[in-house]
C-alpha cells in the first residue's frame, strides 16, 4: 500500500494507520500524539493533537476528506494523500489544541516532577503560541493519593485516558476510572479506594502530563540532574528490564525502558519501581541513549551538544510578541553579533 | 394533515383497546402478515422519510446500510433521550399515545430482523417510562409482542431503558454505551453503529418521532406519504413551539407551510405576544444557528421560507439554519441575545462529555466569556476570542456536541454582534437587570 505523507511517499502495510506510517518516516513527519499509546488497545482519539488533513482518500476514490481527521485512528488507504506539517489549517487547529489544553492547566512547570519529560510541554512548544487569551480562572483541583506510591495532581491531567486503559489492560480488576462530566471530569478511584495491585506503578510512566507522580521520587531532583542508565535484575514478576536515573551514586527513580515516541516497552512491576533502589539489586547494562535536543542529555555527555532549536533573533522577536516591556537592549548585542557571523 | 397526532387527544388513547380502534396496530398485522421485511423498507424508502431527530438522514437509507451478517443479531434501537432545549415532541408523543412508538417500533424491528429492541428514555422522563411498560405489558397480552407474533414466527422482545438524564446519551455511540451499563462516551466513529453497534452488533438507531412514523407508511403507502410535503422533506414534523408566541406546545405541521405562516397562523403559533414583535427565532432546537426576523421569514433571495429541512438551511450558515429537531424557540424584542447565548454555552458546557479536549475545554471557555461579557466585564478582544474559540471546536471534536455547543455562540455573534459589542462598551447599562439592546430604529411595539 502507497501512502504519501508530506509529499514523501512510502510502502506500509495494510491495516497501519497514519500515525504509524508517519512514524516510520521519522520524528520530523510524526503528528504529536497526547492520548495515543501503542501499547494500549483503544487509546487515542481524544486530545485532537493529531488531527491531519486527507487531501485525497484513495487511488479509487480520490476525493479529500470534508474535516481532518485523528492520525492515530484513521487506516491509510492505498494513494492516500496526508497533509501534516505543510497544512496551514493542520497547524492553526493543532495551535488551537495546544491553548485547549493549557487553558485549565496550571502551568506549574517549575514544581512539577514531569518537567523536561513532559509530552504537553514538548507539544506546546513545538506548536503552540508564546502568549495567551485566557482571562478566565482556571478549575482546580486538590492532590490525592492514589493508593502509597502514586500522587494524583489533577489540575495538570489532560483525559488522555492513558492511565485508565493501563489499569484496564494490564492488570485484573478495574478500580479507577473517569468521574464527571466536561471540564470537571477527573481521574478518580471507587470512593477513593486505593489503587493496590503490583503494576499500578506503570500508570506514573504512561502519564504525558505531571498528574500522576511516584511519591518516592517527588522533589528529588530534577530530570535534567539525574543521568538514566539501563539495567536489569531477576524478577518473578516483570521481565526486569528498567531504567535507572542516578542523581550522583544514588538511584532516586526507576522507571520502564521507553522507545524514541515516549512509550514504555515494557511494563514493570510495583516492586522494581518502587522498592529496588540500590545499584547492588541490578546489573548495570550502560547509560540510556537520549536524543541529543534532549534537556536529559543537558550539562551531561560533554559541552555543546545542545544547539538552541531556534536563533536569538527569533527569541527576540517572541519577546516582543508577549507585550513585555522588559528592557530587551541586551538582546540587541547578539543579534549584530550573530548577523556578523 | 396529521399522521402521528390524528387520534392523540381521543380520551383513553393511551390504553391499547381505544387505540386498536382507532385503526391501531393494523400496520403490525399488514406488516408481519403480508410483507415480507424488504418490502418494508422499500416502503419506508418510497415514503422519503428522513430522521426526525435532526440530523435529517434518510431514514430507508439508513436501514439499508445495516449489516447483516449471518448468525449475529440485530438490534434497533429507539433515541428517546430528547434534551435538547427547546425541543419537547417526542416527550409529548410517548406520553400522550405510547402505542403510537411502540407499534412503530414492531413494524420497524420486523424490517430490520431485530428480535430485540430497546428504547432509550432519558431518566427525567420516569412517569413516561412507566407509561411506556404499561403499554408494552398490553402489547405483550395482546401478542403483538413476544414470540410468535400474530403465528408468524417471528419474535420480538421490547424493553424500556432509562438514561441517567445526560443530553450526551442523545448523541447515538454514547446511547449505545450508556445502554450497555457503560459511561456515555461517545464511540470514535468507523465502525459505525450499522456494523457495530449494541453488544458489537449491528444496530440501528433512530428517532422516536422516525419510528412512530414507519406504521402510518406501511398502512398507507410510501407515496401517501411522500405526497405530503415539498421536494425532499417529506411527511408532517412535530414542531415543539416555545417562546413569546401567543399558543406554545407541540403542533404537526405538514412540511412545506412557511415559516410566517407557521408564527402568525391561528392554526399554529398565533404570532407574537400582544404589543411585542418578532426578534430572532431558533427554529430547530438550541444547537442550530439563531437568525433574526427578517432572515427567518425571508431567504437571502427574497423568497418566503418555508418549514423543510431545504429552505430553511437555504444560504448555508451565512443566512440559514438548519430544521434540526424541530425546537422552534421564537424571542421578541425584550430578549437579551447575549444572555440567551450565554444560556446555551452553560449548558453545553455542562454537558460536554469531557473526552475530547476542543468540546471539554472549549465549551468552558466560551461560557466564562459570555458570562464576564453579560456581567459587564467583556473585553473588546472577547468577540473575536469567541468566534475564535468557536471554530477551532467545531469539526475537531469526536461527536457533533462540540458543533451543536459552536454553532449558536458563532451564530449569535455573527446577526446580533452589535448587541455584544453594546454589552462590552456600556458595562454600567448591561448590567441593569433586564436591560436590552434596542438597534436604532427598532422600537417594542408592533
Amino acid at each position: 500500500m502507497k501512502v504519501t505523507i508530506d509529499n514523501i511517499t512510502l510502502e506500509v502495510e495494510q491495516g497501519t494507520t497514519i500515525m504509524q506510517a508517519a512514524r516510520q518516516i521519522g520524528p520530523e513527519i510524526a503528528p504529536p500524539a497526547m492520548c495515543y499509546y501503542e501499547p494500549l488497545k483503544a487509546s487515542g482519539g481524544k486530545c485532537r493533537g493529531c488531527l491531519v488533513k486527507v487531501t485525497a482518500g484513495s487511488e479509487k476514490d480520490p476525493r479529500p476528506m470534508p474535516k481532518l481527521v485523528p492520525a492515530c485512528l484513521t487506516q491509510v488507504q492505498d494513494g492516500m494523500i496526508v497533509e501534516n506539517t505543510i497544512n496551514e489549517e493542520v497547524l492553526e487547529t493543532r495551535r488551537g489544541i495546544v491553548e485547549f489544553l493549557l487553558l485549565n492547566h496550571p502551568l506549574d512547570c517549575p514544581v512539577c516532577d514531569q518537567a523536561g519529560e513532559c509530552h504537553l510541554q514538548d507539544f506546546s512548544f513545538e506548536h503552540g503560541v508564546s502568549n495567551t487569551r485566557t482571562a478566565e480562572e482556571r478549575n482546580t483541583f486538590e492532590p490525592t493519593d492514589l493508593g502509597p506510591n502514586i500522587q494524583l495532581h489533577m489540575n495538570r491531567c489532560i483525559l488522555c485516558y492513558r492511565c485508565v486503559y493501563t489499569a484496564d489492560q494490564i492488570t485484573d480488576g478495574r478500580v479507577h476510572g473517569v468521574m464527571n462530566r466536561g471540564d470537571h471530569a477527573e481521574i478518580s478511584t471507587y470512593i477513593d479506594k486505593a489503587i493496590d495491585n503490583d503494576f499500578s506503578g506503570n500508570m506514573i510512566d504512561v502519564c504525558p502530563v505531571g498528574a500522576l507522580t511516584d511519591k518516592t521520587y517527588r522533589f528529588k531532583s530534577r530530570v535534567w540532574f539525574s543521568k538514566p542508565v539501563e539495567a536489569h535484575c531477576d524478577c518473578e514478576k516483570c521481565s526486569g528490564h528498567v531504567t535507572l536515573w542516578y542523581k550522583g551514586d544514588e538511584v532516586i527513580r526507576v522507571t520502564g525502558r521507553k522507545n524514541e515516541w515516549g512509550e514504555v516497552k515494557e511494563f514493570i512491576c510495583n516492586t522494581c519501581r518502587f522498592d529496588r533502589k540500590k545499584t547492588a539489586e541490578w546489573t548495570i547494562e550502560g547509560p540510556t541513549q537520549i536524543s541529543r535536543h534532549s534537556v536529559i542529555s543537558a550539562n551531561k555527555y560533554g559541552a555543546n551538544l545542545i544547539q538552541p532549536a531556534f536563533p536569538i533573533s527569533q527569541a527576540a522577536r517572541d519577546y516582543k510578541l508577549i507585550n513585555d516591556d522588559r528592557d530587551r537592549s541586551f538582546l540587541t548585542d547578539q543579534i549584530k553579533l550573530e548577523a556578523k557571523k | 394533515m396529521k399522521i402521528l397526532t390524528e387520534h392523540i387527544d381521543v380520551p383513553g388513547i393511551e390504553t391499547i383497546d381505544v387505540f386498536c380502534k382507532h385503526g391501531g396496530y393494523q400496520a403490525v398485522e399488514k406488516a408481519i402478515k403480508k410483507m415480507t421485511p424488504d418490502e418494508v423498507t422499500e416502503e419506508v424508502k418510497k415514503s422519503g422519510l428522513r430522521g426526525r431527530g435532526g440530523a435529517g438522514f434518510p431514514v430507508g437509507m439508513k436501514w439499508s446500510f445495516l449489516a447483516k451478517p449471518e448468525g449475529i443479531p440485530r438490534y434497533l434501537v429507539c433515541n428517546a433521550d430528547e434534551s435538547e432545549p427547546g425541543t419537547f415532541k417526542d416527550h409529548y408523543l410517548m406520553w400522550k399515545s405510547p402505542h403510537t412508538l411502540i407499534e412503530g417500533m414492531i413494524v420497524s424491528s420486523f424490517a430490520l430482523g431485530a428480535n430485540t429492541s430497546y428504547i432509550y428514555v432519558r431518566g427525567e422522563l420516569m412517569y413516561v417510562i412507566h407509561i411506556l411498560e404499561k403499554a408494552i405489558q398490553e402489547a405483550y397480552d395482546k401478542g403483538y409482542l413476544g414470540k410468535n407474533i400474530l403465528g408468524s414466527g417471528y419474535d420480538l422482545d421490547l424493553y424500556v431503558q432509562p438514561g441517567g438524564g445526560a443530553y450526551i446519551c442523545g448523541e447515538e455511540t454514547a446511547l449505545l454505551e450508556s445502554l450497555e451499563g457503560k459511561r456515555g462516551n461517545p464511540r470514535i466513529k468507523p465502525p459505525f453503529p450499522a456494523v457495530k453497534g449494541v453488544w458489537q452488533c449491528p444496530t440501528v438507531v433512530n428517532n422516536v418521532e422516525s419510528i412512530a412514523a414507519t406504521s402510518w407508511i406501511i398502512n398507507h403507502g410510501g407515496e401517501a406519504y411522500a405526497a405530503v410535503g415539498v421536494g425532499r422533506s417529506t411527511g408532517t414534523k412535530l414542531i415543539s413551539a416555545s417562546g413569546h408566541i401567543r399558543k406554545p406546545g407541540v403542533y404537526e405541521i405538514p412540511l412545506g407551510i412557511t415559516v410566517e405562516d407557521f408564527i402568525y397562523s391561528d392554526e399554529w403559533c398565533g404570532g407574537i405576544r400582544e404589543g411585542h414583535k418578532l426578534k430572532a427565532v431558533v427554529a430547530g432546537g438550541s444547537s442550530v444557528p439563531i437568525l433574526s426576523a427578517e432572515m427567518i421569514l425571508n431567504t437571502v433571495d427574497g423568497e418566503k421560507r418555508l418549514m423543510t429541512y431545504e429552505s430553511l438551511s437555504d444560504g448555508g450558515f451565512a443566512t440559514g439554519t438548519m430544521l434540526g429537531s424541530g425546537g422552534f424557540i421564537v424571542m421578541d424584542e425584550t430578549t437579551c441575545i447575549v444572555h440567551n447565548t450565554l444560556t446555551f454555552a452553560r449548558f453545553y458546557h455542562h454537558e460536554s462529555c469531557g473526552q475530547c479536549s476542543p468540546c471539554r475545554e472549549g465549551t468552558g471557555w466560551m461560557d466564562k466569556v459570555i458570562y464576564r461579557i453579560e456581567h459587564g466585564k467583556g473585553r473588546k478582544e472577547d468577540i473575536d476570542l469567541l468566534v475564535d474559540v468557536a471554530k477551532k471546536i467545531e469539526g475537531n471534536t469526536i461527536c457533533p456536541l462540540g458543533d451543536a455547543a459552536a454553532w449558536p455562540v458563532a451564530a449569535a455573534i455573527r446577526h446580533f454582534r452589535d448587541e455584544f459589542e453594546w454589552h462590552i462598551e456600556h458595562p454600567e447599562l448591561a448590567i441593569q437587570p433586564g436591560a436590552v439592546y434596542m438597534r436604532p430604529g427598532a422600537s417594542w411595539a408592533q
